[in-house]
């Protein structure tokens, strides 16, 4: 799975609810359950605002998820084996699986799959950036499993603590099936890194292409993140982007050690003080470019989404069309 | 005040599969767990989608699944009086009685 610390206003989300006055009691004790760490359930009272975010934020992780089949899916048919023909169709449906879990848990609070669908297809909502580059070689299936799955799990091991349930739930279950897509990715790399010299280069070329996306993929530095501090408030977040960025680094860097692969960054290098690894400046003029519908695959993303989905109409009325028969033919049978 | 967790029937685009709640029994001899939902177009396809969907990994053994519109729920913002009847009766748990020591377990 995947997420960026994607809190990146939709248009249609804009405005702000604020509480009516009569809804001041409601509001209190919704405060009083967020303070003590109970969670919020589909059907107790919520702040329109909190539900708004959490819709935003939770369709957009779905529509990751489903996007994020597509870069992938490109190299079912390529796989150098039938052994990594296989992992990859299942870390493929795996994604799929995601977004359901994710979709389900968006539609407690009141949307339909239909409209958050609609919100992907017509490009109003927004899902994580990284899927809009291109994945050129196959190092780069390794190397998201490894960096960007891995940079993924970073930002969604603290959502399994998350404040709403059905959220909460849907992360417990994505970690413990996301672990299995960043283990391949690294062990797929190994592999490559014991073959040929134009297997290694082939591994290295891959990881610089996507350091520092996957960096970015953490979202903007926490002084420029004006939705973050409202969202730590009410338990959806619960650790800043910059820190999770850090703490990716600081895993990482040893893993890419045993890979032997070097980190394309260099101002990376251990800082005795702070305990921490320093690393370089990010790109977020490239970052936001992406975002807003300019990297290099977005038109592409997006077009093949929008033509499973239309070329899968007929399936669904289909089924639908079958299913009405067959109740309309029990009743008759019943009658 | 609150939404209830599905849009209203009738305010769903007709083309939308019904959704579905599934539980999963986990093993033989446990009891089926409430795990998520689905859409789909009908019973048997809700089961097979449920074990696309929940049992990649081998998590069941059995699989329950029933439309959502098909459940009941009690109201959350009567959760105070609705369940309180069972608040002061202290005397429904076994602690509530002192035994001596030397009567050993019971």
């Amino acid at each position: 799975m995947y997420t960026q610390a994607l809190d990146l206003p939709d248009a249609q989300h804009a405005a702000v609810a604020r509480p009516a006055p009569s809804d001041s009691a409601l509001q209190a004790h919704f405060d009083d359950k967020i303070s003590q760490e109970q969670k919020i359930e589909p059907r107790d009272w919520m702040p329109e605002h909190y539900r708004k975010t959490l819709v935003r934020q939770i369709s957009q992780h779905a529509h990751s998820e489903i996007v994020g089949m597509l870069p992938e899916g490109n190299w079912i048919s390529r796989a150098p084996s039938l052994k990594r023909k296989a992992i990859l169709i299942a870390k493929v449906q795996d994604e799929g699986g995601h977004g359901l879990y994710l979709y389900s848990a968006a539609e407690t609070l009141g949307t339909s799959r239909d409209q958050m669908l609609d919100a992907l297809h017509t490009g109003r909502a927004k899902y994580s950036s990284i899927f809009n580059y291109p994945t050129l070689t196959w190092a780069d299936v390794g190397v998201i499993g490894w960096l960007v799955d891995g940079a993924a799990i970073m930002n969604q091991i603290p959502l399994c603590r998350c404040s709403y349930g059905p959220y909460a739930r849907a992360m417990v279950r994505i970690c413990k099936e996301e672990s299995f897509h960043q283990r391949q990715g690294f062990e797929s790399l190994m592999v490559m890194m014991q073959g040929t010299s134009e297997q290694q280069a082939m591994v290295q070329d891959a990881v610089n292409r996507w350091w520092w996306k996957c960096l970015a993929m953490f979202g903007p530095p926490d002084s420029d993140s004006p939705n973050s501090a409202q969202s730590q408030r009410w338990g959806i977040k619960r650790i800043s982007n910059d820190d999770l960025r850090q703490s990716f680094v600081d895993a990482t860097v040893p893993q890419a050690k045993v890979l032997g692969v070097s980190l394309p960054d260099p101002d990376l290098k251990w800082n005795e003080e702070r305990q921490h690894h320093d690393y370089g400046a990010i790109d977020w003029d490239e970052f936001w470019a992406t975002v807003n519908g300019n990297g290099p695959c977005n038109q592409e993303r997006l077009a093949t989404r929008v033509k499973a989905w239309e070329d899968g109409a007929w399936v669904r009325e289909a089924a639908l069309a079958h299913a009405r028969k067959n109740a309309a033919r029990s009743l008759k049978e019943a009658a | 005040m609150s939404i209830p967790p599905q849009t209203p029937e009738a305010l769903k685009p007709l083309s939308e599969w019904p959704l579905w709640e599934v539980f999963v029994r986990s093993k033989q001899g446990l009891e089926h767990k409430h795990c998520g939902s689905l859409h789909a177009s009908d019973a048997d396809h809700a089961l097979r989608l449920a074990r696309d969907v929940y049992t990649r990994r081998q998590e069941g053994v059995s699989i329950w699944v029933v439309p959502s519109s098909a459940i009941t729920a009690s109201e959350p913002n009567d959760k105070a009086e609705f369940f309180d009847p069972s608040g002061d009766k202290i005397y429904r748990h076994p602690t509530f009685y002192a035994i001596p020591d030397d009567v050993g377990h019971m």
